[in-house]
């Protein structure tokens, strides 16, 4: 009993990271079609940016937010300059972020060595929570509760603000979207830029208990990419459903067949792109 | 002025040829030694590959790159961490640069897929892989390993576990790979035999982002045994203090705990006993000038990879000291390197058994914050310990390599 409570609150904590990683995925896959294979490398920056700033003293959701905010400059700045000379190439786009994810790789090692990096969980976060003589660690409630917050943010953002009505049309019909004032490329930079900086804050979300080492990168980058295809393309919702669906697949199926650990992991995405090829909630495209 | 006559111009021709012919021998003592290191400096491997070229640099850098009065030249290879970039880099380093001897690779599975390379050529090889069949089964004669099997720790790790710490239950877990197999089964064997039980059996795969699913399976045990290698043992100790789980005492091989992770953790370290073949800590003249230099140069505290560097170059200069600095007939030069027998390394006394494996001392460290710092203090230290740890080496072999299921795990529960 104890083992199944334990499992099922540590589902919620690690859906809570895996939509902050897959949200920023959702973004720059789903609404601007770029297959961005740079995901976990982002994941991993902003994961060394926050470190060395924890590692300096600074405030833990200051350096949360520093790391995101310098890992969007650099998103931002490759989009500008790279990216959007191959708007609408699919194959360009996948060689030119995979070599950058290599890259990136590499710049890492070079600069924070091969050691992993674990910072300390920050002090008012540590601690755990003991229901019915089980321990739980409150870190991970708390990655979920910001998840939350993340989530009804970007929600509000895309479906109810004008800057989200904006990115919607220059995603359905750039060229009409033009017409009536909108500067898509500008808008598709800050969208670019937004989703690195969500995946470099997740990975600083993440790094007291993920720890920073050289691989990370492209082992978040398939996690991102399962949930988005589960979830569907372009939908916040199937982003989040298919981050906690993940979630229970990942704690529950480890518990119940480790030997099928990545089997489980895979099958539903499988399935889905068999029975329901745009995603539980993705939209048909046409 | 002297006449140049074409006789005076031939006889000088002949005494130069001559004169070059008699100095061969002493023009080709004087081409340096070649050492080839096979490392891995990009990657997710990268942070043991990095450890193991300082270790080595450390030595030549100590012996102003000399041994035995020969220059020594160090060829520095980057495998990516793969068998097939192992292979590529291997073929490179004998049939182009012409190396004397190889020191690594890194990872298991690239030594197994050079094994075969290296018994065609005949290049005297030293890593620290610890794919156990290599000096056991299946040895090589060219191969040797002057770290540690997988389990040569962990046979130790069990004794303790089982007669001083009087533990009775146990679980274990580690990477689901031959590297983890081989280190808990010969924990579980020792354990076993000891009195103990191992009651549970966990194998989380290489890459596991959370280890909470299997760390809430442990159950009720006296201690957790794990195996952990390369970033994944900083994690797996976050998320054991974590779940509040530093109640049931934590064992660790020596990946686990080696001295350059200490670094890398905190509290969650604190308490965790460990057997490990080398520690930082260890109290002797050559060890304390080792940590020194690595401090100064590199500005870390070895582990287990550069010290096993360091100690594999000492084996070479040992070698060659031997031959009076030669290199020329590999067999020789091989018989040479197998022969050794050293009293001042960092680890303590080093010699081999005829499966090229060697025989250490092998040192049960405990984890203890001190100034500050986290420190692996050595509590018990096991002297000469084989790969075969008291079975004999007949008796060992007859069973089949250590693997998920052999030994048979008959106390699960």
């Amino acid at each position: 009993m104890s083992l199944w409570l334990t499992l099922a609150v540590n589902s919620f904590g690690l859906g809570g990271l895996l939509f902050l990683l897959s949200s920023g995925f959702s973004l720059i896959f789903g609404l601007m079609r770029i297959p961005n294979l740079m995901h976990g490398s982002f994941f991993m920056l902003g994961a060394y940016f926050g470190v060395t700033l924890l590692d300096r003293g600074v405030n833990f959701w200051v350096a949360a937010i520093g790391a995101g905010l310098l890992t969007a400059l650099i998103g931002g700045l490759i989009e500008r300059f790279l990216l959007r000379r191959l708007e609408g190439q699919v194959l360009p786009q996948v060689l030119l972020t995979l070599g950058f994810a290599f890259i990136i790789g590499d710049v890492c090692l070079m600069v924070w060595t091969g050691d992993p990096w674990q910072p300390a969980t920050p002090a008012h976060l540590a601690g755990a929570v003991q229901v019915a003589g089980l321990f739980f660690p409150l870190y991970r409630l708390v990655i979920l509760a910001v998840a939350v917050v993340v989530a009804i943010a970007l929600w509000i953002m895309v479906d109810w603000t004008r800057l989200g009505a904006m990115i919607r049309a220059g995603v359905d019909d750039p060229p009409i979207a033009r017409v009536v004032g909108i500067r898509v490329s500008q808008l598709f930079t800050l969208v670019f830029s937004l989703g690195a900086a969500l995946a470099a804050f997740a990975g600083v979300m993440g790094a007291p208990y993920l720890s920073v080492y050289p691989g990370l990168d492209f082992e978040m980058l398939p996690l991102a990419l399962i949930v988005v295809i589960l979830g569907g393309t372009g939908s916040l919702l199937g982003a989040l459903v298919g981050s906690f669906i993940i979630g229970f697949l990942y704690n529950f199926g480890q518990a119940m067949f480790p030997d099928l650990a990545y089997v489980i992991l895979f099958l539903p995405m499988l399935l889905v792109l068999v029975l329901r090829p745009q995603g539980l909630f993705g939209k048909v495209v046409t | 002025m002297p006449r140049v006559t074409r006789r005076a111009v031939l006889a000088g021709t002949a005494a130069g040829t001559a004169a070059a012919v008699i100095g061969m021998p002493a023009i080709a003592q004087a081409t340096p030694f070649k050492i080839g290191l096979l490392t891995v400096k990009t990657g997710p491997l990268a942070q043991g590959g990095i450890q193991m070229e300082q270790g080595i640099m450390t030595l030549l850098k100590q012996r102003g790159s000399t041994f035995a009065g020969r220059k020594v030249e160090l060829v520095s290879a980057d495998t990516g961490g793969n068998p097939a970039g192992a292979k590529t880099k291997a073929s490179e380093l004998i049939e182009r640069d012409n190396v004397d001897v190889i020191l690594g690779p890194l990872a298991a599975f690239e030594l197994l897929a050079l094994n075969d390379y290296i018994r065609q050529k005949g290049t005297p090889l030293m890593s620290l892989a610890a794919a156990e069949d290599v000096t056991q089964r299946q040895t090589n004669p060219f191969i040797m390993r002057p770290s540690a099997t997988s389990a040569q720790c962990c046979h130790v790790l069990g004794d303790y576990a089982a007669k001083e710490l009087k533990y009775r239950r146990a679980a274990t877990i580690s990477e689901d790979f031959a590297f983890g197999y081989e280190q808990m089964s010969g924990f579980q064997r020792v354990f076993e035999d000891g009195g103990g039980k191992v009651v549970k059996k966990l194998w989380p795969p290489l890459v596991t982002p959370d280890y909470t699913p299997y760390i809430a399976q442990i159950g009720n045990v006296d201690c957790v045994a794990n195996g952990f290698a390369g970033s994944n043992p900083v994690k797996f100790m976050r998320a054991y203090a974590d779940l509040g789980m530093k109640r049931i005492p934590l064992l660790a091989g020596w990946t686990a705990m080696d001295d350059a992770l200490l670094k890398s953790l905190g509290d969650e370290a604190v308490g965790v006993v460990s057997a490990a073949w080398y520690s930082a800590s260890l109290d002797s003249p050559v060890n304390k000038q080792f940590v020194a230099d690595m401090a100064k140069d590199h500005n870390v505290l070895p582990g287990g990879y550069s010290a096993g560097m360091y100690i594999a170059g000492q084996v070479v200069e040992a070698a060659l000291q031997k031959t009076g600095g030669k290199s020329d007939d590999k067999k020789a030069f091989n018989e040479a390197l197998r022969g050794v027998s050293l009293q001042d390394t960092p680890r303590g006394p080093v010699k081999f058994d005829k499966y090229g494996n060697v025989v250490g001392d092998v040192h049960i460290r405990r984890c203890e914050r001190k100034g500050g710092q986290l420190v692996n203090t050595i509590v018990k230290t096991y002297p000469d310990v084989s790969q075969f740890w008291t079975y004999g080496d007949q008796a060992f072999l007859a069973n089949p390599v250590y693997s998920r299921d052999y030994p048979p795990a008959k106390n699960l529960e």
